[in-house]
């Protein structure tokens, strides 16, 4: 067996290397070059140096993006993290329709950012219209929109690595505890949560950069409307390239940053929970 | 264990076989391609979706009578200059493009092709209809568009008859003070018209907003263009700027909704509360016929109104007439290719099958001389015709001079805080007159 990996390992690496290095890595290294460049098409750029992010420290329109998505990320990785453990120890206590609960629970995560946004859109338009309101009315209604939103379509998928999680927990830890005489909630506190600390990990690391990320169901749901108030990061770098003419570079550099701060937070967030997990 | 061999060798090619099925679908028009290779092909981004079938089709008829392969691409709505600009990073770029006026040419003025010594040049009416850079024709407009009032001259008519209209002909109804009057009397007379509003809802989502930030605003640029004796600028005064505010208050406080509802009003929701008679005056333009159409207003219902904001000598006023879709041909692609570009667009507009498309097909008014046989069955249409026959000065189109889509996106968003009360008009100002300079030193430097 190890003789027949060590003699097959390119036909199971390379395919995977090569679409990387296509998809992922040749994009990457450009789109870096790129943001040092003035350019209409990716193809002839010129190399102008650092103006590009000279540019966006006088743009109040990205500051704004990145205060509101940080606290938008702030506060759908709570609450989507807080729902999404409720409702997995809902589910991982036997009670009647469990699978039929969690399929339910985890479907709205199988549709589309964009079809969400609209879905959405209509229904909480629906209900603001009633108070001769709307959505892009202001950016409260939209920050709470896409909250829901957000809440609607992750908690499913949370959940499901949470119930893995807490499946993993061995029972006999569990019966241990209780014969100590631990009630319900030193239970939660002593064994279930360092127990799912790997979950919790991966969780808020998912939480943590879809928020950052998020850009379907903002383009969807408000657009950044009224007048660019509810434009998270990514939509802001997408309105700066399409936006001007000459500015393509800009929304590059732009890229960049957001690839850094995410990255740096995604690593911080990473080395904390990790830190906090036991072993079995 | 030979099972598990075979089985990670099948899993592995698949992944490679994705892989290359993935990457090597490019030619799909290669069936289509009967003539020689060697005589250059066309390939055309085309700006307007509502026509894309029909440029395909024409494509086909090209195709089969020549044997000259032309591929046509259309770009989803509002996606035409991302779409251009990825397209034009590929070998196989676009060989024939689209620009939208001066400002879309400071983009892709190093791509275009000089067109000078084309034969559809030749056939273009008036210089007034191509983009020049220097003295090289970088762009010539195909289809010549006209926006308004457009209204229900049913409905109009019924408010003429009431008893205590105070303007009672459509021929009185010729300034901004006839027009708030008769706007505020039907919006006060709604119930016995039998309508929702005078106006139909000024929508600013993305799918209808270009008509207040761009269209309208054309006309406080337009006057003030005229007053100064220029064509462009790169700081606005705002001269006319209380004009802007007059006509945007008309449209607001006349209309099928409340203010504070239009954030999310649709360029559909607009079309349909005209379509189904519920407002008398939507603004918008020719190309609007085909949503509007076949509805519970009548063809010969359909007129169009210059958009009338309080200038002095506005009587004399026509409709808006110009055009954003120039066409472009790519520089950078082969001899032989702009060649079989220049030959397909020779085509288009000279040949019968080319007019009979655009012209009845595709319902588009050109600027070229060939087309005299060849007008669009368009009520609209015939309104910018009827108006141009009485004399009237058209407005031109100068909103292709504004600056950049962030400059009308910010007015936009300074004119919907303005309408739901969220923001004072001094802010609609700031955008137009500051936001002018920024972007202009923005876009230029």
């Amino acid at each position: 067996m190890q003789k027949a990996i060590k003699r097959y390992f390119p036909v199971f690496v390379l395919p995977t290397l090569i679409a990387f290095t296509i998809g992922f890595l040749a994009p990457f290294v450009l789109g870096v070059y790129l943001s040092f460049c003035k350019f209409t098409t990716v193809t002839d750029a010129k190399f102008i140096g650092l103006s590009n992010y000279a540019k966006i420290l006088g743009d109040g329109d990205f500051l704004h993006s990145l205060w509101f998505t940080a606290l938008f990320t702030i506060v759908t990785v709570l609450l989507i993290n807080i729902f999404a453990f409720a409702v997995a120890m809902l589910l991982t206590k036997n009670i009647k329709g469990t699978n039929i609960f969690r399929t339910v629970f985890f479907m709205p995560n199988l549709i589309g950012g964009i079809v969400l946004g609209y879905v959405w859109q209509l229904l909480l338009n629906g209900i603001l219209a009633h108070f001769q309101k709307t959505l892009t009315y202001s950016s409260k209604y939209g920050f709470w929109g896409l909250v829901i939103l957000m809440l609607w379509q992750q908690v499913g998928y949370m959940m499901i690595i949470y119930i893995s999680g807490i499946q993993n927990i061995p029972g006999e830890l569990i019966e241990a505890a209780q014969i100590d005489g631990a009630n319900k909630v030193q239970l939660l506190r002593y064994v279930t949560i360092p127990m799912v600390m790997p979950s919790i990990t991966i969780c808020t690391f998912l939480t943590l950069t879809n928020g950052f990320k998020l850009f379907d169901q903002n383009l969807a749901l408000t657009n950044g409307g009224p007048d660019k108030m509810s434009e998270m990061l990514a939509l802001n770098i997408y309105y700066t390239f399409y936006g001007r003419t000459g500015w393509e570079g800009v929304g590059q550099a732009k890229a960049v940053i957001f690839f850094i701060i995410v990255g740096v937070i995604a690593l911080i967030q990473n080395k904390l929970t990790t830190s906090k997990e036991v072993q079995q | 264990m030979k099972k598990k061999k075979i089985l990670a060798l099948v899993l592995a090619a698949s992944m490679a076989g994705g892989m290359l099925a993935g990457c090597g679908s490019t030619s799909s028009g290669d069936e289509t391609a009967k003539g020689d290779k060697s005589s250059g092909k066309v390939y055309y981004l085309n700006f307007k979706p509502e026509q894309a079938d029909q440029w395909v089709e024409l494509a086909k008829e090209y195709t089969d009578e020549t044997g000259v392969q032309v591929d046509v691409q259309t770009a989803a709505s509002g996606t035409y200059e991302s779409q251009l600009k990825s397209e034009m990073a590929k070998d196989e770029a676009p060989t024939l493009f689209q620009v939208n006026g001066p400002v879309g040419l400071a983009t892709w003025k190093n791509y275009c092709y000089d067109l000078s010594d084309s034969d559809v040049y030749k056939d273009v009416e008036s210089d007034d209809y191509i983009l020049k850079d220097g003295d090289a024709v970088d762009g010539i407009a195909y289809v010549i568009e006209t926006y308004g009032l457009i209204y229900n001259k049913a409905l109009l008519n019924k408010y003429f008859e009431l008893p205590d209209a105070s303007i009672k002909s459509i021929d009185d109804l010729n300034n901004f003070q006839a027009l708030k009057t008769v706007a505020e009397e039907i919006q006060a007379h709604k119930d016995d018209l039998g309508v929702e509003g005078a106006f139909t809802s000024a929508g600013m989502d993305s799918s209808s907003d270009w008509r207040f930030k761009t269209h309208l605003a054309n006309l406080p640029i337009y006057y003030e263009y005229k007053a100064d004796g220029i064509d462009s600028t790169d700081a606005i005064k705002g001269t006319y700027l209380d004009n802007y505010k007059q006509i945007w208050d008309l449209y607001l406080n006349n209309s099928t909704c409340e203010p504070s509802m239009i954030s999310s009003k649709t360029g559909d929701d607009a079309a349909s509360e005209f379509a189904l008679g519920e407002a008398v005056f939507y603004q918008n333009g020719t190309w609007a016929y085909n949503d509007i159409k076949d509805n519970e207003v009548a063809d010969e219902d359909m007129g169009m109104l210059p958009i009338y904001i309080g200038v002095d000598g506005e009587e004399n006023q026509g409709l808006c007439t110009g055009s954003e879709n120039y066409w472009c041909v790519n520089k950078n692609a082969s001899e032989e290719d702009i060649q079989a570009t220049l030959d397909f667009m020779k085509w288009v507009v000279e040949s019968d099958e080319g007019r009979d498309m655009l012209a009845n097909e595709m319902g588009f008014v050109t600027p070229f001389t060939t087309f005299s046989d060849y007008l669009p069955d368009n009520p609209l249409v015939k309104a910018n015709a009827e108006y141009t026959e009485a004399g009237k000065t058209p407005v031109s189109w100068n909103f292709t001079t504004m600056p950049s889509e962030n400059w009308k996106n910010n007015l936009g968003g300074a004119l919907l805080n303005y309408a739901q009360g969220t923001g004072a008009w001094d802010s609609v100002q700031t955008a137009f007159v500051d936001g002018w300079a920024e972007e202009y030193a923005a876009a230029n430097e």
